[in-house]
């Protein structure tokens, strides 16, 4: 060892660093981190705030009703907003029932049932899926799913299952039926995702204890997965549910935009979010556009709870929570 | 120089559970001493009171009177500028692992404003060779990280990192129990040589270790000292039973 | 695993007492890997088909006067989507100027002062934040920004877009910072590196490339918005720069254009899809990019 070098050093010398201790700087940069923290109560706060000033006028004109009517007239200034509830509802619903098999059947096949070498393509492009903007959606829809849905796809569902009433009515394409789909399209990625995520968190020795009992490789996936990651499924559902009602662009550009309620899977509609799109840029008058507000009010509620429910049931399974550094 | 450290009636807790009962010890300036004892018995909570590191995990404290040479730790310093005049050494090397060799050894002086590079090269190579390191990473230390050393070159590292600041005591926290036999030699090498400068407590399990590098040991058991005296007379002729139970392997 | 439905189909024949698995229940077992098979087919299905339609219908119309040219009045043929590019750039940019240092200091918030009630009310909210439709928010910048203003304006729009990006930032921000190990910090402690210091220079520092993904990809996700646009930037025909003015971008005029009835809108429409899509997965590649680039970086 090199003692001469050591030598050289001073002998306790005042310290090398004069600086202080920081102990404003600390304290200041508490109260910065702080503040972008509390930022974000305080931008929900602003959103329901917003919202309930501005829907005032309209929840005194029509009350709870307001839910309930059908007339949305804007020249006499008659706002009733049951056909947006209906459309939001029967889109979604569709939707959910187009998605959530293939879902479940990409999240298993990918999970349980692909070579090891495709897993990873596969859930990349299953999550590429999502990556696509509502609006490039809603232009495919426009000119491509639309004309497959008036030439070919709504005429065979007219002529084979026109009796149970929901397929009658002129094919025009444009319609609640065309929002359904393209909706599907647009949740699939995320159920499967969830559900990916759940099935993969049920633990190696479930499979391998229904496996030794002599079970199928469907078998083991029922009744050893599937049914162990139910809960966290039907979250992943809701969530899908959640994204489906607030979906706004894609849903607008071909659900037809026609304030109507009918049976019929091929009328067109109107969804809570397809009519503020249209419509607030161009509401004249206070109470119009109070009724808007108030559209986006109970828009916000609903889809607040249904995803606070989907993360609780979500999070029940998953017990999501990031990785720890301590110790 | 080192300087001495004298403890007066430490006590610590991790929230309502106490770790340490009213420490009293007398570290001598310039020598190693060491503090062994069981797992759990407190030896590193005491070492890191020693620097106010304990109040950094949450619901923490410590209270008592702790004086560094001429600095009262806990009374009138922040704890900012108490770890600046003592260094540390940690059990598992964690050099930053953005960082290269050299910014590593800087960091302690950079982080803190200091900024005359051409003291900051001599700094940094002085610390290098204090810990043995210097001429293994003189060619690369500005481009190779910090993190990509071995085990026993990174806890090296750590170690010139701790002695550019010039402390005038360095603890150290089990700093071979991750690292292999030679590496552990070359450390133990290491601390014969800083004593001359600085003041040493290393905390170890390794009862070889603290009778190879250490002329004062402590024995700690269930967050109380035991005894405190030469090693020599630790190891061979001790005065409380416990002590003479643990060093013949009776327990722990 | 096959080994042992191997090894019970192989006792089939024998005479040890263990019964084959019936043929029902072989039959459901392909049927079922079938369906899932084609469930992910059908889903490939559109994806590739958007994908194709985009290249096929976009890519003649995406030529340099595309590019630089503003858009033509109707009926006249020609005309580009510059304005609308540029709009969206400048857009963005308002909204990461405000949504990225909002998002990443309530990220560091949580991760090093929030493990606490107060922390937990922030994730909570900010979860739920993440679910509020953008149309929503939308409505809150109008409300907030247009009517203050008395215009429709870029800032609104950027104000409405940093709303959607705070709670993705902040919480990938969290995570990130959470993977750094104590003893890191600890290390910095040691040397008497003040807090603020040490979270910043140390902590935020190796978890740099995380947090730079996470702004990234809610920089990508905002990025193809156009909900939120449509009544607070408006769009514009024409270049604006004011931060009070009404200004266009590429989502809007993709919209504007596709349920226009002009065969020429939606020629462009096309073309400016293309590109939208081609920048979101650029940026999500530069994510890639930037998470595997080295480590090295110099102290603060």
């Amino acid at each position: 060892m090199n003692s001469e070098v050591i030598a050289g050093a001073q002998a306790n010398a005042a310290p090398l660093i004069k600086s202080g201790d920081g102990a404003v700087a600390d304290r200041t940069f508490f109260v910065a981190v702080w503040a972008c923290g509390a930022c974000v109560l305080a931008l929900v706060g602003l959103i329901v705030y917003e919202l309930i000033t501005k829907s005032r006028l309209s929840w005194q004109a029509f009350g709870l009703g307001f839910f309930f009517r059908s007339e949305w007239d804007p020249v006499n200034d008659q706002f009733g907003a049951l056909p947006f509830v209906y459309g939001t509802l029967v889109s979604s619903l569709v939707a959910l029932i187009i998605a959530v098999p293939l879902a479940v059947g990409v999240a298993v096949f990918i999970t349980e049932m692909s070579p090891r070498w495709l897993r990873g393509p596969l859930a990349f492009t299953t999550e590429l899926l999502a990556a696509i903007p509502s609006v490039i959606y809603g232009l495919w829809a426009i000119f491509v799913l639309v004309p497959l849905l008036r030439q070919d796809v709504q005429p065979a569902l007219g002529k084979y299952f026109g009796w149970t009433g929901l397929f009658t009515g002129p094919p025009y394409g444009i319609g609640m039926l065309a929002a359904g789909v393209i909706l599907a399209i647009m949740v699939i990625p995320i159920i499967s995702s969830i559900t990916r995520e759940v099935m993969t968190a049920v633990p190696q020795q479930q499979r391998e204890a229904v496996l030794a009992l002599g079970a199928t490789r469907w078998e083991m996936i029922r009744t050893g997965v599937l049914r162990n990651a139910r809960i966290g499924i039907v979250g992943g559902i809701i969530l899908g549910l959640g994204r489906a009602l607030g979906e706004t662009m894609a849903v607008t550009m071909v659900i037809g935009n026609r304030p109507e309620i009918s049976h019929s899977l091929f009328a067109p509609g109107y969804t809570m979010a397809s009519v503020i799109a249209n419509e607030f840029s161009e509401a004249t008058g206070d109470l119009y556009l109070s009724s808007l507000v108030e559209v986006g009010l109970a828009l916000f509620i609903v889809t607040i709870i249904v995803n606070m429910l989907a993360q609780v049931l979500v999070w029940s399974v998953t017990r999501g929570m990031p990785a720890r550094s301590r110790g | 120089m080192g300087v001495g450290i004298q403890v007066d009636k430490l006590n610590a807790w991790f929230g309502k559970t106490q770790a340490l009962y009213d420490i009293s010890i007398n570290v001598s300036a310039n020598h190693a001493t060491a503090v062994i004892g069981p797992s759990g018995c407190g030896k590193s909570t005491f070492v890191r009171c020693l620097n106010r590191m304990h109040e950094t995990i949450p619901e923490a404290r410590a209270a008592g009177r702790v004086r560094i040479g001429d600095i009262d730790v806990y009374n009138g310093t922040s704890a900012v500028q108490i770890r600046r005049r003592i260094g540390m050494v940690f059990q598992k090397p964690n050099p930053f692992p953005t960082m290269s060799i050299y910014d590593n050894v800087a960091a302690g002086l950079k982080l803190n404003g200091f900024r005359n590079r051409k003291q900051l090269d001599e700094i940094v190579q002085r610390s290098l060779t204090y810990a043995a390191l210097f001429d293994e990473v003189k060619d690369t230390m500005h481009k190779k990280s910090g993190a990509s050393l071995s085990g026993g070159q990174q806890q090296r590292l750590c170690i010139a990192r701790a002695l550019a600041v010039e402390p005038e005591v360095l603890l150290m926290d089990e700093p071979c129990s991750a690292l292999d036999p030679i590496s552990t030699g070359k450390i133990e090498e290491l601390i014969f040589q800083l004593k001359e400068k600085f003041t040493i407590v290393i905390v170890t399990h390794n009862m070889q270790q603290a009778s190879r590098v250490a002329e004062f040991t402590g024995f700690f058991l269930l967050g109380k000292l035991i005894e405190y005296d030469k090693t020599e007379k630790i190891f061979t002729n001790p005065s409380d039973k416990r002590t003479e139970d643990y060093i013949t392997g009776r327990f722990g | 695993m096959a080994c042992l439905r191997g090894a019970v189909a192989e006792t089939a024949n024998s005479s040890s007492g263990v019964p084959p698995i019936s043929l029902v229940r072989r039959i459901t077992d392909v049927f079922v890997t079938c369906s899932a098979a084609a469930a992910v087919l059908l889903v490939l299905l559109p994806l590739a088909a958007i994908f194709a339609y985009l290249v096929y219908k976009g890519i003649g119309s995406i030529n340099w006067a595309f590019l630089t040219q503003l858009p033509k009045p109707v009926g006249e043929s020609g005309g580009g989507m510059a304005n609308a590019i540029a709009g969206s750039v400048y857009i963005l940019l308002i909204a990461s100027m405000l949504g990225v240092p909002v998002g990443i200091g309530a990220g560091i918030y949580l991760s090093e002062y929030g493990r606490n009630n107060f922390g937990n009310l922030i994730r909570f909210t900010a979860d739920v934040l993440n679910g509020v439709p953008s149309i929503i928010v939308g409505i809150v910048a109008y409300g907030l920004v247009v009517l203050t203003q008395g215009h429709f304006s870029a800032l609104a729009g950027g104000v409405a877009l940093a709303i959607m990006m705070i709670p993705t930032i902040s919480r990938t921000t969290e995570e990130m910072l959470l993977l750094v190990p104590q003893a890191i910090r600890e290390a910095a402690y040691g040397l008497g590196v003040a807090r603020w210091r040490t979270t910043l220079s140390i902590t935020l520092k190796t978890a740099s490339s995380g947090v730079i993904t996470g702004v990234m990809l809610a920089f990508a996700r905002v990025a193809g918005e156009t909900a939120p646009l449509l009544f607070t930037a408006f769009g514009n025909q024409y270049w604006n720069w004011k931060l009070n003015q009404p200004t266009a971008a590429l989502s809007l005029q993709i919209f504007n254009y596709a349920i226009s009835p002009f065969d020429e809108w939606h020629r462009q429409a096309w073309a400016g899809a293309l590109i939208l899509i081609i920048l979101i997965v650029l940026s999500i590649s530069a994510v890639r990019v930037a998470a595997g680039r080295g480590m090295l970086k110099g102290v603060g």
